[in-house]
């Protein structure tokens, strides 16, 4: 019996790391091969550890293309996730307050129109979209990617009413009685109590216009404005491309937010998408 | 009674007024509400009338009444394309993404100090998903001289071809990408898979079941709620697909990728045929609606709830 046991945790553990390591091996290759030098690359392709570590890739990398440094790209990318991360979770948060906590009239109306733009393809709106943003002169400015961030997301209104949900009302009935308006409920009591909720959507946020593509190609055309994504596409065109050591170290670099970010708020990322996928 | 009527000081009328709670719902809205007229009502509507028209940014807009609809259904092998290879992509994918979720979401529900770090790594890929980073190395992982082929050479075969550049192949690889991207079903089965009551399997246990049994008649069962919304939104997800596509293979070779959001974005983008896309977009959303509303109707067959148990 004892040994069988043994057994199994030690197939499970094996197993698992197996698998993950094959999961994992794109993502490591891309790593060690920033570090190679760009004849070794494609040679003995699946081989991981670089002969020589060469730290040149980074320097040559980092000076991006056209006379346009990936510092710029990088600048970019943070202006617009940081500022649209911070406008999309202060606007959802008051959307969601306002549909979990206050009675008004049409309120299931409105919910239900919520619940549908979340299912909505982003390609039925976004023609209408491009050109009102260009009759507005907002094209090549970062406006189209930050101000409908500060008019609520729908994904992140419902992650967070879900939240609230969970909050008792005897709270908000003791602030009532203590003299508090539904404005200072929402910024003393449910605001404080909600930062769980706020962090989650704030890493989902930060992952996701990090990694935007399509809303950079579209309102994004002079390299000065470019975002990390724009900017590595153009640097890794397979036509133009003959220094794939350098490529790489920038698509690895691109990869660091993103991944520090996930190291540090694992838990609340899982638990993220454990309380919008059950209750959904 | 009394001559005297009070008069109420402006101030505390105007804190009744917004304190009430039709108006407070109101005022916390309306953030949404401005962002729902404005980024998607209107511009829903706007898209439903500019699909009856023909637009090039440049000259206003000319209505052409259903032209645009007759040449997409009637003239236009590449509309037909592009639907054919996002339906085989989509019907491909999907099923193959949750199967794979649910699979290893049972694996990783195996009790072990390890588990949780063991989650996070199979999380990874999806976390990295649709970054341009990701799509560039993809890209390179499947051309002649990528590490696709390098490993196959370890194997003995020996391959030139290149998987992106090969009409043949080429959707697979993409198809491979959206599946090793299978972290956030799975997250969500692992979720699923705790609420279901330990007691449960004990009860199975005392009747005589197998693990394949207990599967099949207590985990599935209990699971299809959730079955039912990773399905929904992954299915939704992947007619939309349009980062990767475009970057890896870019509609080719010879259309083999041309994901239907790819060839809108061309007609919209690079020929200026807005009113087309236009009419492509509502066709999107209709065939879209329809699987939903089918997913929906379907799930009252398969889709258990606990709480109708009782009734």
């Amino acid at each position: 019996m004892r040994r069988s046991k043994v057994i199994r945790t030690f197939l499970f553990h094996l197993i698992t790391l197996l698998f993950g390591y094959i999961m994992l091996y794109p993502l490591l290759w891309m790593f060690f091969s920033s570090f190679k030098d760009n004849s070794e690359i494609f040679l003995n392709a699946h081989e991981l550890l670089p002969k020589r570590w060469l730290f040149k890739n980074y320097l040559d990398g980092w000076k991006g293309f056209a006379g346009y440094p990936f510092s710029v790209f990088f600048k970019n990318s943070f202006i617009v996730t940081v500022i649209g991360t911070i406008g999309a979770v202060i606007s959802s948060a008051i959307v969601a307050y306002g549909f979990a906590r206050c009675k008004f009239k049409g309120k299931g109306f409105w919910f239900g129109c919520m619940i549908l733009t979340m299912l909505l393809p982003y390609q039925v709106v976004m023609i209408p979209q491009y050109i009102m943003f260009q009759k507005l002169g907002w094209v090549n400015t970062f406006k189209p990617l930050l101000v409908p961030a500060f008019l609520g997301q729908p994904f992140f209104i419902f992650l967070m009413i879900q939240f609230i949900r969970g909050i008792p009302d005897e709270l908000d009935e003791a602030a009532k009685i203590d003299g508090c308006s539904k404005y200072s409920i929402f910024t003393r009591i449910i605001l404080p109590l909600i930062s769980p909720a706020l962090i989650t959507s704030a890493i989902f946020s930060f992952l996701w216009r990090w990694d935007d593509f399509l809303g950079p190609l579209l309102y994004l055309s002079k390299p000065e404005l470019y975002t990390v994504s724009l900017g590595l596409r153009m640097f890794s065109d397979p036509t133009a491309v003959s220094n794939w050591g350098a490529a790489f170290a920038m698509a690895t670099l691109s990869l660091v937010p993103s991944f520090i970010i996930f190291i540090f708020f694992q838990r609340y990322l899982v638990e993220g998408i454990v309380t919008t996928g059950l209750k959904g | 009674m009394s001559k005297i009527t009070y008069k109420e000081p402006l101030k505390s009328r105007v804190d009744r007024i917004i304190n009430s709670e039709n108006i407070a719902g109101y005022v916390f809205i309306l953030p949404w509400l401005v962002g729902f007229f404005v980024f998607t009502l209107i511009p829903i509507v706007a898209t439903f009338y500019l699909s009856f028209t023909q637009y090039d940014l440049l000259s206003p807009p000319k209505f052409v009444g259903l032209r645009n609809y007759i040449q997409m259904f009637k003239e236009d092998p590449l509309f037909w394309k592009s639907m054919s290879v996002t339906f085989f992509y989509v019907f491909v994918t999907v099923p193959l993404k949750l199967a794979f979720a649910l699979l290893l979401a049972l694996w990783l529900s195996y009790k072990s100090k390890l588990t949780p770090f063991y989650r996070a790594i199979y999380y990874v890929p999806s976390m990295m998903g649709g970054s341009v980073a990701v799509a560039v190395l993809w890209q390179r992982l499947f051309t002649s001289d990528g590490v696709i082929n390098s490993i196959l050479k370890l194997f003995g075969i020996n391959s030139n071809i290149s998987w992106i550049g090969n009409p043949k192949t080429a959707i697979w690889t993409l198809i491979l990408l959206a599946v090793w991207q299978f972290g956030s079903p799975m997250l969500i089965f692992l979720a699923g898979l705790k609420q279901i009551p330990e007691s449960y399997y004990e009860a199975a246990i005392i009747d005589g079941a197998n693990s394949w049994q207990k599967f099949i008649k207590i985990t599935l069962p209990m699971l299809t709620p959730i079955i039912f919304f990773n399905l929904i939104m992954q299915m939704i997800g992947s007619f939309m697909t349009f980062t990767q596509g475009f970057i890896i293979t870019n509609g080719g070779p010879v259309n083999s990728t041309l994901f239907y959001a790819i060839y809108l974005y061309r007609r919209a983008f690079q020929f200026y045929d807005m009113g087309y896309s236009c009419a492509m977009s509502w066709v999107m959303l209709i065939i879209i609606g329809i699987l939903t509303a089918f997913i929906f109707k379907s799930s009252t067959f398969w889709v258990y709830y606990e709480s109708k148990e009782g009734e």
